[in-house]
């Protein structure tokens, strides 16, 4: 009987794992051949990347030698280009003319580099990643001395053709328009984190990057133009910005053709002899670049093409990555949605971040860095669709803990730990050791513990198992103690911690934060991000971009909500100030604008309220141009400073009280704090400005100037106390910005002066203030450096339309008939 | 008109995901009153009639995390997929779901339904 005539178009991962799928099932069924484009035998392409860094030759990477095809009977034309099909005849015919006729023919034609249309995209030195010949290129541009390259693509190829390339003593820079390195595989924290392990392999990302033109030199290329005009030079472009199927031979043959080759569950193209597997398919909809669909699809085509039954129902994709020892995993929903919850662990110390997606009690998705050894667990309970409620509470932990801890309750499951056994990874503490400190010591209490043991004294994540142990060992002798409140519940870590951590570790941004103080929740929630928006704002001025979303209504969009959702707006009025210039314009906007309340303020300003969210653009451009800023009613930073007339009018004044006030705000206007700041400047002990019920208080008197904080006359009322007197109104400027900026620094966000004070004790404010002098003046010029990027009236800014211009108006508006049904 | 609009016609375009802050929102403006239109940090567009059900406060203005909005008023946290207050405030009332779908980019709202 003479064999049956297989063709198979493509020598690459698909089409030869077709092949072998095909032999292992009737070895003798088929005559084969095997037609390749590339001049070489089938290698792994996905290894091309350790190719690239060096860690891999080509011989290595190779599949099936020649002696496999050889072995096998298999005809190899490699180099040879397939340049049509014919489908009525069965055959196919190659460059310079071949013909060879089939009996059943597989399509494995792969995919092309998309490249994308830039100018100057046909100079020397623009290379895709896809091949051998490709992998070449790249070694040969990084050979050169100070060689240079730009990857367009932060996806997976693209990081690797970087990291590759830095490997090779390349300066390798990615561009990525998405804010997130492979966004479609990571989520935002992992994204960040993955971006940091990347430059300390000398890699650097941009991000959010649009490239608008290749720039050339003498036909070469020279380097990248993003569109905000920045220019990477560089000697070598590699356009990893994603792959298309190559479908082309299958479109001119007839055959149906959509984003790939259609193919039926059996892997069948729109002809039966014909059938097509691998990047090049498009199956119900999806087209696959990743290989373990590839494998899924050759083992039903194989089935297919020796009468076995088998469907390809679509895979479930996960991915798994090593850039340079840092494993990366991700499957599913990784980044949550519609009904689904979050399980999110971070460990600082290892670099380590998981986050597991739950929707409906089963695991929907996972992203895992730093550690993905249950990468493949995970994934199979999303594929089997398990029920994972049971083992929710130890689900993060991986595979082995919930397995060993099945059955028992926790503190079954410590008690039954061994004494050698280790509780607190960070400082080596055993269970023994532990125990023995309790019964030995009398420790009664988790701070106990912890300060003689260390026992959960670091990152604070085994705290649960801690507490464990001591309740076990003393049973109701244990007293729980609350410790210091953390900041929310995304976090076990208390503000003074953060605040601190901040500052030491150089954490300069919102994901920073959340993987070093390990945050359980994947973004925060409405009570940590303001903190943290003002913690990093206060640590890094200039420096870190403050994020408008992790500002509360009233301070993001620089008015106060009211409770039918319109604004108020208060005009500051320096030291209470004003003129008839000014009250004219005030009221000359209350009319145009048709603001139904005129308020006078306790802090002697003016409020119009009720201003419409869309009028307040117009409403503070107005209020500009008559010379008026905004007055910061609303900010969690230095409102007013409150005065009365002083030594200029009143009989009884004994200094200059409103020039002092006026100083004041015009030097600390615009500065953010932990909560609202109120100033105050009485010219005589009188006080007619009630300076002794504000936050910082001065009360002039003949030799000089009293200064006074900590009060407050609000949910709480509170006198403040005498810090110190000084002779000279400079020194009482020098002395009240000290203090703001030691209360910037120290302060817990929400927490008042009053409140701060009681904490850390006026003795310490005032030696840090007043008595030591080089304090005093590094304070002050701290607050001097923030003030510099904070003194920019946000009224301006966003009344001339440059900042936040889709705030202020609706995104939409629907009309009544569209809207009425 | 844009070609989903008219192919369906009880999906209105109102603009794009992009027009929408991460981690943020935006009103849509109708006859019947604004509909807050959120996008969460996970790229996922919600849209709620923009009342909270304590004391109608516009969620639109609210700090989105997770998929949850805090209200600007008092700090009541919606759920964003089903309207409902979450926490010690569950069970007391909703906030509306507006059906809304992303195509190409685009965010196509519904027509809103608002139950007064």
């Amino acid at each position: 009987m003479t064999k049956e005539r297989l063709v198979v178009i493509g020598n690459g991962m698909a089409g030869c794992r077709a092949v072998e799928e095909v032999l292992k099932r009737d070895p003798a069924r088929y005559d084969v051949t095997i037609f390749g484009a590339e001049p070489r035998v089938n290698y792994n392409r996905i290894m091309l990347s350790p190719v690239l860094a060096g860690e891999k030759t080509f011989d290595d990477i190779v599949i099936n030698d020649e002696a496999w095809y050889r072995d096998n009977a298999i005809t190899l034309h490699a180099g040879r280009a397939i340049k049509a099909v014919d489908i009525e005849g069965r055959k196919v015919i190659a460059e310079g003319g071949l013909e060879v006729g089939y009996d059943k023919l597989i399509l494995a034609t792969g995919s092309d580099p998309f490249r994308l249309p830039l100018p100057g995209s046909d100079l020397q030195g623009v290379v895709t990643f896809r091949d051998l010949d490709d992998v070449e290129a790249m070694v040969e541009a990084s050979g050169k001395p100070n060689a240079r390259a730009v990857v367009i693509g932060g996806g997976l190829l693209g990081l690797e053709a970087a990291y590759g390339l830095a490997r090779r003593g390349m300066a390798a820079t990615v561009v990525h328009l998405m804010d997130v390195l492979m966004e479609r595989q990571l989520d935002e924290s992992a994204g960040y984190l993955l971006r940091e392990a990347l430059a300390e392999r000398g890699v650097e990302t941009v991000l959010g990057a649009h490239s608008e033109e290749i720039v050339g030199r003498d036909g070469k290329v020279a380097g990248l133009k993003l569109k905000d005009g920045r220019v990477l030079p560089c000697d070598l472009l590699v356009m990893a910005v994603g792959i298309r199927p190559n479908a082309a031979l299958a479109k001119a043959a007839g055959l149906q053709v959509n984003r790939g080759v259609i193919v039926d569950d059996a892997m069948r193209a729109s002809d039966p002899a014909v059938f097509a597997v691998g990047e090049c398919v498009e199956h119900r909809g999806n087209c696959y670049g990743l290989v373990a669909p590839i494998w899924d699809m050759c083992r039903v085509l194989a089935e297919a093409l020796t009468d076995g039954e088998g469907a390809y129902a679509g895979s479930v994709l996960s991915t798994r990555l090593k850039v340079s020892g840092v494993d990366v995993f991700s499957a599913g929903k990784f980044a949550g949605g519609e009904g689904c919850e979050d399980i999110v662990f971070r460990d600082a110390a290892r670099g380590v971040y998981k986050r597991v997606v739950i929707e409906g009690g089963k695991v929907a998705g996972a992203v895992l860095f730093g550690d993905a050894a249950d990468g493949g667990w995970y994934f199979d309970l999303m594929r089997a669709g398990t029920d994972v409620a049971e083992i929710r509470e130890t689900l993060i932990f991986g595979q082995a803990i919930t397995e060993g801890l099945s059955g028992l309750d926790p503190s079954a499951a410590v008690a039954a730990m061994l004494d050698t056994q280790e509780i607190c990874g960070c400082n080596g503490v055993c269970k023994g050791a532990i125990t023995g400190a309790i019964t030995t010591q009398g420790l009664t209490t988790l701070d106990d513990v912890r300060a003689v043991t260390k026992a959960s004294a670091s990152c604070g994540s085994c705290t649960p198992l801690v507490e464990q142990v001591i309740r076990l060992t003393l049973g109701d002798g244990f007293k729980a103690q609350a410790g210091p409140k953390p900041m929310c519940k995304c976090t076990h870590h208390p503000h003074g911690d953060v605040r601190k951590a901040i500052v030491e570790f150089e954490l300069k941004s919102m994901p920073a934060v959340f993987q070093a103080m390990e945050w359980t929740t994947p973004d925060g929630c409405a009570s940590c991000r303001p903190a943290l928006n003002y913690y990093l704002l206060c640590a890094w001025p200039g420096e870190y971009v403050d994020d408008s979303q992790s500002r509360f209504i009233n301070e993001r969009v620089h008015a106060n909500i009211q409770k039918d959702g319109t604004y108020s707006v208060v005009p500051r009025m320096w030291g209470g100030m004003t003129s008839p210039a000014e009250l004219r314009a005030i009221a000359d906007v209350a009319d145009k604008y048709a603001i139904p309340a005129v308020k006078v303020t306790g802090g002697q300003r003016i409020d119009l309220l009720g201003v419409r969210k869309d009028d307040l653009p117009a409403v503070w451009a107005d209020l500009n141009a008559a010379g008026m800023v905004s007055g910061h009613a609303y900010a969690k930073g230095l409102r007013t400073v409150k005065t009365c007339v002083g030594s200029d009018w009143c009989r009884f004044g004994t200094q200059d009280s409103t020039g002092l006030g006026i100083k004041l705000e015009k030097f600390m206007w615009g500065s953010w704090a932990p909560a609202k700041v109120k100033l105050a400047v009485s010219g005589c002990p009188r006080n007619c400005a009630e300076s002794t019920c504000k936050d910082i208080g001065v009360i002039c008197v003949d030799s000089g100037y009293e200064i006074h904080v900590g009060g407050a006359a609000g949910l709480h009322i509170q006198g403040t106390q005498l810090l110190t007197k000084v002779p000279t109104e400079n020194e009482a400027i020098a002395v009240i910005a000290a203090v703001m900026q030691m209360y910037r620094e120290g302060g817990w966000y929400l927490e008042r002066i009053y409140k701060w004070m009681a904490r850390v004790g006026l003795d310490t404010i005032r030696a840090a203030t007043v008595d030591d002098l080089d304090s005093r003046a590094t304070l002050y010029a701290r607050f001097v450096v923030s003030q510099e990027t904070a003194q920019i009236d946000p009224w301006a800014e966003r009344a001339t339309g440059g900042v936040a211009a889709g705030e202020f108006a609706p995104m939409a508006t629907l009309p009544l008939e569209m809207a009425a049904k | 008109m844009t070609l989903q609009a008219h192919i369906d016609p009880h999906w209105r375009d109102v603009g794009a995901v992009t027009d929408i802050p991460e981690r943020g929102a935006r009103r849509v403006a109708t006859a019947q009153g604004d509909v807050a239109v959120f996008r969460t940090g996970d790229g996922q567009v919600f849209a709620l009639v923009d009342r909270c059900p304590h004391k109608r406060g516009p969620l639109s203005q609210g700090i989105v995390h997770g998929h949850g909005v805090t209200c600007p008023l008092h700090s009541w946290v919606i759920d964003l997929a089903t309207g409902q207050p979450t926490g010690a405030d569950a069970g007391k009332g909703c906030a509306p779901v507006v059906p809304v779908l992303v195509r190409d980019g685009r965010v196509l709202l519904a027509q809103p339904v608002m139950a007064d």
